[in-house]
């Protein structure tokens, strides 16, 4: 009975998205504050129906209801009561579910903090947020029912799939999807200024801390996803280039050229055709990921099961929303450039390039990761895109960006003294070749990468060091730092320990298969391993042969280590489980292979595979500064506060005098 | 205004590449990756027979007439799908066909053939994939069509179908009569 | 046809490839798994084949292996490779005319992207800047 609440939900869903999305729209255009008025309680209604129906397909999962199919496809009585919960987001029908769960959580903080915004904009706003969330409930209804029944119910289902059964999973599709997702709603603000017709730039204020939070979360997810790759997959990697890992860097690097671009719109009224289409694509390419993943079209280690009638649904979908949008921006995108005038080397010159970076490698990604079908269509036979393309032409388009980016702070905007802000940057300079020099002359066999990794990371973090300290002695206390330039210096620092990180890695790792006889030692990256051998463990739905390795420096002992090899219950499906002792300057990773004494199977010797992996943490502590750095920007009070009709957002006349001073500096 | 047209013209150019790519995945499987010895030379192979390890057939001695290799193997299950059509629509060609048993065992491989049928001319064993590798074989079951002069024609990978049998098997076996179009 | 691709499914398992081998030395046991790093598992396709489990990565390892310990170079073994299992063995798509596109296009793209974003720099600096921005606003 309740699965069917469940459906019944999901219909009273869909129409009160309906509502939210034609009505508030219409009235808006109409000019009539009856229907405008509409739009706040849509929101609710929908979002009322939408977590109930999620919370009871929850409720089936935990009282393991296995009359529902998707329960049963997805969990079993073996499975733990915790991952019972993401089980819910498993698969397809599920994820679907969250998808729209997330999508009405945005739109209702959305409605709820945004009450100073004007009401036809706040109306178009929700309705097109009303609009996607139709869409997708039409899909989920149509063709991802979660609730459909299995009759007879099963005595027990499958089990979830045992890299998902892990706590990683837990967090990052929520976390991923809260970014992705959220990318809506810089998208519905474009769509609700062009609707309007706003030549001002006050919506881009409104829209920026949405588009910064959002973006903090989508850099969690990836983060969270990338690490959570790194320690189950266990193959020491931390990033494939797999086209759904793809399909969700897309929009983060649109969605870095968006945060940047929002702020010159805002401060300074220029950029606005690009912070428009900027917005457009991010999102556009949240959708697109969501096809891709669910479409067939593309292999992947991690897609969702495919099905060509979905995907003709999501393109459908797609061609809608994306092609409309584009439609709307051809129509009434702004023809003049506005803003204040900028001379060719200014902070506005240096944010465009930066647009044309991020943009161009985000349009790589999507070429190679859809090339294979591309090849296919010209008859080219397979072709098989992978980490040395993606890999190589990511570093050369981000190396200007790295060269670049320290600059940034120190320009100013309209024209900046560029004299003084080399003359700012010679200490992050010096200190970079000489980092490099040295290390060279101490670990003379590291690569030309590690060297770069070092010169690169040192250049980015002075510099904004540098900055930051410009700040404190130069602004007056209590001002030294808005919240919106602290998130600047946060994330720019964690771009800095990223590469750090990425290329030192890259450069100093070991890895090595071995044979390990019982109580044996060798030696690898500098440390001892010793092989204890391997015990039987038992897990809550698991059997596990378990090895025991003893990690020293010097005789010291510095770790022990449990790798273990499981066997599940459910469908017997072995997993490797890797030990890891992590640390902020190397990781130590080992993971089981197979028994080598055929006559002493387990008592004899293993085939071990040991890891040694320095600064590979500074990676995700990269990304986890860059995501606090969203955070953090987006707390800025002065994007609550009324926009002044200041000069900011008065179209690009030389003689406009600014109307209220030091306003921005607040 | 035709600038900002550029946009909405490259994502229709788009969906029209992944309408294309849903089409292109309804009719062909995604794994399929296509050989590059069609038009070549077999590979050269010495192997011994199933029931006789004491023989051998090298490429040699099967020059001068036609031939189908079917890699299969006892630890294989859509193999077990394919046997019936090979016995039933296969073998009746009349064209020779021989079995190589790939990566298996051979008590194995006796056993699954006595309780399956043995529809092969001959069959062969390859035990450690050796002669697989330089038929660049991925997967069982594979299927090679080899014409008089030792050239490979043709190669199905994954089991044969009533329609791939039609579609694709028979128009090349017709084909066989003409010299092979040679490869780049 | 769908047996065939859930017959692949099963078997990418995510059980390690876990397989010493007897390196010549350290600089031997690099060069090998930076090439295996290259190469793509045909039966698990999105695995390379130092990761892959299956037993066709397994063979086709000792393969790489046998070939190095012969003295065969890196280009000789994936040519070797290629030869029999196609270019898709290969991660790194190679330059040929089906690949042009995808090699050249984000160049392309920089480029009329510079090119555009000059054209607009250049408009915008000829309007002049008001005495009264300083720039200092953040």
């Amino acid at each position: 009975m309740l699965p069917e609440l469940g459906q019944f939900a999901l219909i009273l869903a869909l129409l009160l998205a309906g509502v939210q999305c034609a009505v508030p729209i219409f009235g808006a255009w109409r000019g009539q504050a009856t229907l405008i008025a509409l739009a706040r309680p849509a929101v609710a209604g929908q979002a009322v129906f939408v977590v109930l129906a999620f919370g009871l397909l929850t409720y089936a999962f935990v009282t393991q209801d296995f009359s529902v199919a998707y329960v049963a496809q997805n969990s079993n009585l073996a499975l733990p009561w915790y991952y019972r919960f993401s089980a819910v987001w498993g698969a397809h029908e599920g994820s679907l579910l969250l998808w729209v769960l997330i999508l009405n959580v945005w739109s209702v903080a959305v409605a709820a903090f945004s009450r100073r915004l004007p009401d036809a904009l706040m109306a178009r706003v929700l309705g097109v947020l009303g609009f996607i969330s139709f869409g997708f409930l039409l899909f989920t209804i149509l063709t991802s029912n979660p609730f459909l029944r299995h009759i007879p119910a099963l005595a027990d289902g499958n089990d979830l799939n045992p890299i998902l059964q892990d706590p990683g999973l837990i967090m990052h599709p929520p976390m991923l999807y809260t970014g992705y997702v959220g990318f809506s709603v810089a998208f519905a603000f474009a769509i609700a200024a062009l609707l309007g017709g706003e030549l001002d730039v006050a919506w881009v204020r409104w829209a920026r801390p949405w588009t910064n939070v959002a973006w903090a979360f989508l850099t969690l997810g990836i983060s969270l996803g990338s690490w959570w790759a790194y320690y189950v997959l266990g193959w020491g990697g931390w990033w494939f280039w797999d086209p759904v890992e793809n399909a969700s860097f897309m929009p983060w690097l649109v969605g870095t050229a968006l945060i940047h671009s929002q702020a010159v719109t805002e401060k300074r009224g220029s950029l606005r055709a690009w912070t428009l289409m900027l917005s457009i694509i991010a999102f556009s390419l949240s959708l697109l990921g969501t096809f891709l993943v669910r479409s067939g079209v593309l292999t992947s280690v991690h897609a969702f099961a495919s099905d060509p009638k979905r995907g003709q649904f999501i393109l459908g979908f797609l061609g809608t929303v994306v092609g409309g949008s584009l439609l709307i921006y051809a129509v009434r995108a702004p023809r003049v450039a506005g803003g204040k005038p900028f001379k060719l080397l200014s902070r506005e010159t240096l944010l465009l390039i930066n647009n044309l970076m991020f943009t161009t490698a985000a349009a790589m990604v999507l070429l190679g990761t859809l090339y294979p079908i591309v090849g296919e269509m010209l008859d080219a036979g397979r072709i098989s895109v992978g980490p040395p393309y993606f890999g190589f032409m990511f570093v050369l388009l981000m190396l200007p960006v790295v060269c670049l980016l320290p600059f940034g702070p120190f320009f100013r905007w309209a024209g900046a003294d560029w004299r003084a802000a080399i003359g700012a940057l010679k200490p992050a300079l010096i200190l970079a070749v000489v980092a490099a020099v040295a290390a060279k002359f101490i670990a003379p066999d590291t690569s030309l990468r590690g060297l770069a990794g070092v010169a690169a990371s040192l250049w980015v973090g002075t510099g904004i060091a540098l900055y930051a300290l410009k700040r404190w002695r130069e602004a007056p206390r209590g001002g030294r730092y808005t919240p919106e330039m602290l998130g600047m210096i946060l994330a720019h620092f964690g771009v800095a320990l990223f590469l750090a990180g990425v290329l030192i890695t890259e450069a100093t790792s070991v890895e090595s298969d071995l044979r390990f006889a019982p109580n044996e030692t060798k030696s690898v990256g500098g440390l001892d391993f010793k092989f204890r051998g391997v015990q039987r463990a038992q897990g809550p739905n698991y059997v596990a042969d378990e090895g025991t390795i003893e990690v020293s420096r010097n005789d010291e002992l510095i770790a022990t280590l449990h790798p273990q090899k499981r066997q599940y219950a459910g469908g017997g499906q072995i997993q490797t489980k890797s030990d890891i002792d992590p640390g902020l300057t190397r990781d130590l990773y080992v993971a089981l292979g197979e028994p080598l004494d055929e006559a002493k199977q387990g008592n004899g010797a293993w085939a071990v595979r040991v890891y040694v992996k320095p600064f590979v943490r500074w990676i995700w502590l990269g990304g986890l500064f860059m995501m606090f750095g969203g955070f953090t920007a987006a707390a800025d009070r002065r994007f609550r506060s009324l926009p002044a009709r200041d000069d900011a957002t008065a179209p690009a006349t030389p003689a406009a005098p600014p109307a209220q001073p030091a306003q921005a500096s607040a | 205004m035709i600038g900002r047209l550029i946009p909405l013209a490259v994502f229709l150019a788009l969906v029209g590449l992944l309408l294309f790519g849903i089409e292109w995945n309804k009719h062909h499987e995604m794994s399929e990756v296509p050989s590059p010895l069609v038009g070549k030379p077999a590979p050269e192979f010495t192997l011994p027979l199933l029931y006789d390890s004491t023989k051998s057939i090298a490429r040699r001695d099967l020059l001068g007439k036609p031939y189908l290799i079917n890699v299969f193997g006892s630890w294989c299950p859509t193999c077990q799908f394919e046997h019936p059509i090979l016995t039933a629509q296969i073998k009746p060609l009349g064209i020779k066909l021989i079995g190589l048993d790939w990566k298996d065992q051979p008590d194995d491989a006796k056993r699954w053939l006595a309780q399956f049928g043995n529809p092969y001319d001959a069959v062969i064993t390859d035990q450690d994939g050796h002669a697989g590798i330089d038929f660049g074989v991925y997967m069982a079951p594979e299927s090679f069509l080899v014409d008089a002069q030792g050239m490979i024609r043709y190669k199905r990978i994954g089991m044969f179908t009533p329609e791939t049998i039609k579609n694709e098997l028979l128009p090349k076996i017709a084909e066989l009569s003409k010299p092979a179009a040679v490869s780049p | 046809m769908a047996n065939a691709a859930l017959a692949l499914l099963l078997c990418c398992s995510v059980a390690h490839a876990i397989d010493p081998l007897q390196f010549k030395d350290r600089e031997q046991e690099v060069r090998f798994q930076n090439l295996t790093r290259q190469l793509r598992c045909l039966v698990c396709q999105n695995q390379d084949l130092a990761d892959s489990d299956a037993d066709l990565a397994k063979d086709l390892r000792k393969q790489v292996f046998d070939m190095m310990q012969s003295g065969k170079s890196d280009a000789e073994i994936k040519q070797y490779l290629v030869a029999r299992y196609n270019d898709f063995v290969l991660y790194d798509p190679p330059f040929k005319p089906g690949t042009l596109l995808l090699w050249l296009a984000p160049g392309a793209l920089l480029l009329v992207g510079a090119g555009v974003l000059v054209n607009v720099l250049r408009k915008r600096a000829r309007q002049p800047v008001a005495e009264t921005d300083t720039g200092e606003d953040w």
